[in-house]
């Protein structure tokens, strides 16, 4: 046995899928011990906010101390911010219009550009073949342009409840920084937040350990299915095989996915758990491996060890669980990660066709990719919510399916280099 | 001495047949045999003549489609796993593959241990069991010292069938069926593993079947001979009858077809 | 003195592991066939002789490898010869090599003409496929062996007549050396009989002009071959002439052997078969001295201490033994 494990673990395949596994496993493990939040917990008012660390203005703004930093770049940094480079070349179509010769026009002198464009901007003024859209372009661009190149500071006025009456309490200077770690609320979201504005990083940790679960059980289920009537079939021959191999035909014939289609359907929404569905998956992919043992064991039930074992008086189970079970236990493991990789699939294309678990108790990859679909996160090019799950589906199967070579490598005999 | 000669295990018009309707296949077909107690017998046939077949109902590991099979004078009964169990430790076996004759996962104490448990040896303090697998294993001289803890396939193809007879030592069965014990292995330990077998049947007076392709060995191993071609039995009889003075046109062919070294091998009969 | 058609001239050669250990199974090898006659080779499994077969046809690939001395046939010395020069001009017109389980090599899908054609069209490239029909019949009717095979699949043919019919193959471009592994270990007495007859009979009508027969089956050996060769643990133990090999062998390891032999004849029954305990040492660390030593029931000191030269007789017998034949027949007189 031990000998064995060593073998495996001399497979580089084996390896390398092993390693990107129990780094996934460690992952959903650790992370929910630090980040407690509910992952389907609603931070966000609005649709797909990027990536990055949001700091709030208010606490900002309150913020105990405020440093004075004389940064040289700040100004050009702000600018450049407000002001890109479509910008500009919008500013310069503007004034070309408006009868400027192009050889006065330098897009890279922000004051001089600025200088033009507010002496020549009428919001007024039609060019010819300009959209509406266009022209509501240019009133947004000239609103945020006002001031962009004051050294004045923003004024913080607060209403006074009495009166009513607006009451400066405060300035803030363009040199005015805080730093972030005394800023009362930051909250860092490394993959944005989804449809819903939830955290699709927490979202995704806690559906990869969901997805995990599905495939484990479902995975185990077919296993334990297919082993079972495959032992039988195999072991004990004649009618029982007959049976056996009769209804596993059945189902070879039915196409799994459409069966697995029509008894999600069925159960309906409200019924439909993690679990249930994880149970489902089970029931309808134990064919393969069912077929698979049962060869393996007609063939081992000839061999002469079992004879012998048979003429040392052991019990049926006592040669089943010894003489068969542990020659085609390597093969059986191999079946299960398969088992468990496609269980894993197979909920992702169950939910994106919405046939999934229900959607208010826990997310799956699934059903992580059905929302970013139906909110057209792909088509709006918000990457966040659906890369990082399909890069995890892809990780999870990759890894598993490597896990599997490598075995076989090892346990087979034929494909031993 | 032929009158006191007493039946060990006899069988009339065993017949097995594979397969259902269309596909049948008569593997063996009503095949009568006395075989007595001490007595050694080889049954010879090519292979496809069904003498595994046979083999396999004697030892009661398939059962016959017809035909009964006796054992000391009275019906085998092998209905229920305890009566096969008790049957079982009257017959055993050896088979021809050494290297699949054994369990790759279980360790050579666990294969004599086995025995020693049938032979109702459960209770016995391990001492006593150690002294019991030594003694087995020194009978066939391989050191139980050296193979405690080892698997089977770390010994070579002789070494196992050896093994294999010290089973047998200590299982003491009243038949051993031996199923092409030396095909397998190199003329040098054949020598070896067949002297055993003769010595074991000399202490132990166990009737012993030999199921052979070769009739060589056969004749030089065998007080009767049975001569098996297309699941039936077409001549029987001591050896020297069988072999040396062949009446059937099949074991006259067989015989002449297996190469001879002090006589003139006739290579014109073919 | 007959023309010799194969001598080879201390052969070695090594299969090298997976973990880059070398393993000499054919070690310092030389023997001589000259036309018209058989050499078998005996020995257990495991001892070369497989080895020695494929290492003779000159052509090596992994793991084998070529190592020193010299095969020469008839007159042409064909060891460090580039093997796809070998492949050419070499294998299958002057040495044909026949391996164990030769009838599993026909294609399952191509009619026996077509393995014909194939062989003879990569020597002969304007020939017609009729010439090829014509000579391929009347090839097999020398042999024995009915016409009608040529146009059949391999699927249709029983063991017995595939293994013939491979090796009428192989003789197809005359070849002067013909090597047959084990041509008939996989079958039945009667096809193991049509195969030896065969072979004489490709000796007897001149197809080939010598015989290098491999088996571990003894009195096949004694029926085929001319002389005798045992080998053990790579190295050749006795040469003899077939009688003489088989009933009155001197080494130690080649009496033993021929001791186990059992024939369904008259009085084989008081014959006492003798028994070699052990197992043959291994060839990664062959052992110093004589490699039978250990298995050897007249082993002395100082046969483990230096390695054993071949003896020659009178009339080419050679054997390896530190003792002379005088003192081993006394030793087996007293048992």
């Amino acid at each position: 046995m031990k000998h064995i494990i060593r073998q495996v673990f001399h497979s580089g395949k084996f390896v390398v899928g092993f390693c990107i596994f129990v780094t996934i496993l460690l992952v959903v493990i650790i992370y929910p011990l630090f980040i407690t939040d509910s992952p389907l917990a609603i931070l966000g008012q609005g649709t797909f906010f990027p990536p990055g660390i949001y700091v709030s203005t208010f606490d900002s703004i309150n913020s105990p101390t405020t440093y004075t930093l004389d940064l040289n770049d700040a100004a050009a940094v702000r600018i450049a911010n407000k002001l890109s480079s479509d910008d500009r070349l919008a500013i310069k179509d503007w004034l070309l219009v408006a009868g400027i010769p192009e050889d006065q026009i330098d897009i890279t002198d922000t004051k001089k550009l600025l200088d033009q464009w507010s002496s020549n901007y009428d919001p007024k003024k039609n060019i010819p073949g300009m959209t509406n859209a266009k022209r509501n372009y240019f009133v947004r661009l000239d609103n945020s342009l006002k001031g962009l190149l004051s050294a004045e500071g923003a004024i913080i006025a607060t209403k006074n409840p009495e009166t009513g009456i607006l009451e400066q309490t405060g300035i803030v200077n363009q040199s005015d920084y805080v730093n972030i770690n005394q800023v009362a609320s930051v909250r860092w979201l490394p993959l944005g937040t989804d449809n819903f504005g939830r955290d699709v990083l927490n979202e995704l940790v806690k559906a990869t350990v969901v997805s995990l679960q599905i495939g484990f059980v479902a995975g185990i289920i077919a296993t334990l299915i297919g082993l079972t009537l495959g032992l039988l079939a195999g072991y004990i021959g004649g009618i029982a095989d007959d049976v056996i191999m009769f209804i596993t035909n059945l189902f070879t014939v039915i196409p799994s996915f459409v069966l697995l289609i029509l008894i999600s359907f069925s159960i309906g929404q409200e019924q439909r758990g993690a679990f249930t569905i994880a149970v489902v998956i089970g029931f309808t992919s134990w064919v393969w491996t069912a077929r698979a043992v049962r060869s393996q064991v007609v063939s081992l039930r000839n061999r002469d060890h079992v004879n012998l074992s048979k003429l040392s008086g052991h019990s049926i189970v006592h040669i089943i669980l010894t003489d068969i079970l542990p020659y085609i236990a390597s093969y059986v493991i191999m079946a299960l990660i398969l088992q468990i990789s496609s269980g894993i699939l197979a909920e992702a294309g169950l939910s994106i066709l919405g046939l999934g678990p229900r959607t208010t108790d826990v997310p799956t990859l699934g059903l992580m990719m059905n929302w970013a679909m139906i909110y057209q996160a792909q088509i709006l090019g918000k990457w966040w919510a659906y890369f990082p799950v399909l890069l995890t589906i892809a990780l999870i199967t990759f890894s598993m399916n490597l896990m599997n070579t490598g075995l076989d490598q090892v346990f087979n005999p034929a494909l031993r280099d | 001495m032929a009158d006191e000669k007493k039946l060990c295990l006899s069988g009339s018009g065993i017949t097995k047949v594979f397969g259902i309707g269309r596909q049948k296949t008569v593997a063996v077909d009503h095949v009568d045999f006395n075989f007595y107690e001490g007595e050694i017998i080889s049954i010879v046939g090519e292979s496809g003549s069904g003498k595994t077949t046979l083999a396999k109902m004697l030892l009661g590991l398939i059962s016959s489609t017809e035909g009964d099979i006796y054992f000391l004078g009275q019906k085998r009964d092998i209905s229920s796993q305890k009566k096969k169990q008790e049957y079982w430790k009257n017959i055993q076996a050896i088979f021809q593959d050494p290297f699949s004759s054994y369990n790759i996962f279980n360790k050579i104490d666990s294969v004599l241990l086995d025995c020693i448990h049938m032979r109702g040896g459960r209770k016995l303090p391990y001492a006593k069991k150690v002294e019991l697998m030594s003694e087995a294993c020194s009978f066939v001289n391989l050191k139980f010292e050296e193979l405690t803890n080892k698997y089977p396939f770390e010994l070579s193809g002789g070494q196992m069938q050896r093994l294999m007879i010290a089973r047998i030592f200590l299982l003491k069965p009243k038949i051993l069926l031996a199923d092409e014990p030396t095909s397998m292995i190199d003329a040098c330990s054949r020598a070896t593993i067949l002297d055993m077998l003769m010595q074991l049947r000399d202490e132990t007076g166990m009737t012993l079947i030999f199921i052979t392709h070769d009739i060589g060995l056969a004749y030089f191993v065998s007080d009767s001979v049975y001569i098996m071609e297309h699941g039936k039995f077409v001549e029987s009889g001591t050896a020297d009858e069988v072999i040396l003075h062949p009446k059937e046109v099949y074991t006259q062919r067989l015989i002449n077809d297996v190469p001879k070294i002090y006589e003139e091998w006739d290579l014109s009969t073919v | 003195m007959a023309n010799v058609m194969l001598e080879v001239k201390e052969l070695t050669t090594k299969y090298i592991t997976r973990f880059g250990e070398d393993v000499y199974a054919v070690d310092h090898v030389s023997l001589k066939v000259e036309e018209g006659k058989a050499l078998g080779i005996a020995g257990e499994s495991g001892c070369g002789k497989s080895t020695l077969a494929l290492s003779l046809m000159g052509y090596y690939f992994a793991p084998l490898h070529y190592t020193s001395g010299e095969i020469i046939i008839d007159g042409r010395n064909i060891s460090g010869m580039n093997p796809d020069e070998v492949r050419k001009s070499i294998l299958g017109k002057e040495i044909a090599y026949i391996p164990q389980a030769a009838m599993n090599a026909l294609n399952p899908t191509r009619k026996i003409i077509h393995f014909i054609e194939d062989v003879i069209q990569e020597h002969e490239l304007y020939i017609t496929k009729k010439d090829i029909y014509d000579r391929a019949r009347k090839l097999f009717e020398t042999l024995g062996l009915p016409a009608e095979v040529l146009q059949k699949y391999p699927v249709e043919l029983s063991g017995g007549m595939k293994q013939r019919t491979v090796i009428a193959i192989s003789v197809l471009l005359l070849p002067k050396v013909l090597i047959a592994d084990e041509p008939s270990s996989a079958l039945d007495v009667t096809s193991q009989k049509m195969v030896i007859k065969m072979l004489r009979q490709l000796m007897e009508t001149g197809l080939i002009s010598s015989l290098i027969f491999i088996t571990h089956e003894l009195p096949l050996l004694y029926n085929v071959t001319d002389d005798i060769m045992v080998m053990y643990a790579g190295q050749i133990v006795e040469k003899a002439n077939s009688k003489e090999a088989v009933f009155d062998p001197i080494h130690p390891y080649a009496k033993g052997l021929m001791g186990s032999i059992i024939v369904p004849e008259k009085g084989l029954r008081d014959v006492k078969l003798t028994a070699i305990p052990g197992v043959p040492p291994n060839l990664k660390r062959p052992p110093a001295g004589c490699r039978f030593a250990e298995r050897c029931k007249y082993v002395q000191p100082e046969c483990k201490v230096h390695s054993v030269d071949l003896r020659e007789l009178e009339g080419g017998r050679t054997y390896r033994c530190i003792f002379s034949e005088e003192q081993l027949r006394k030793a087996y007189q007293n048992g």
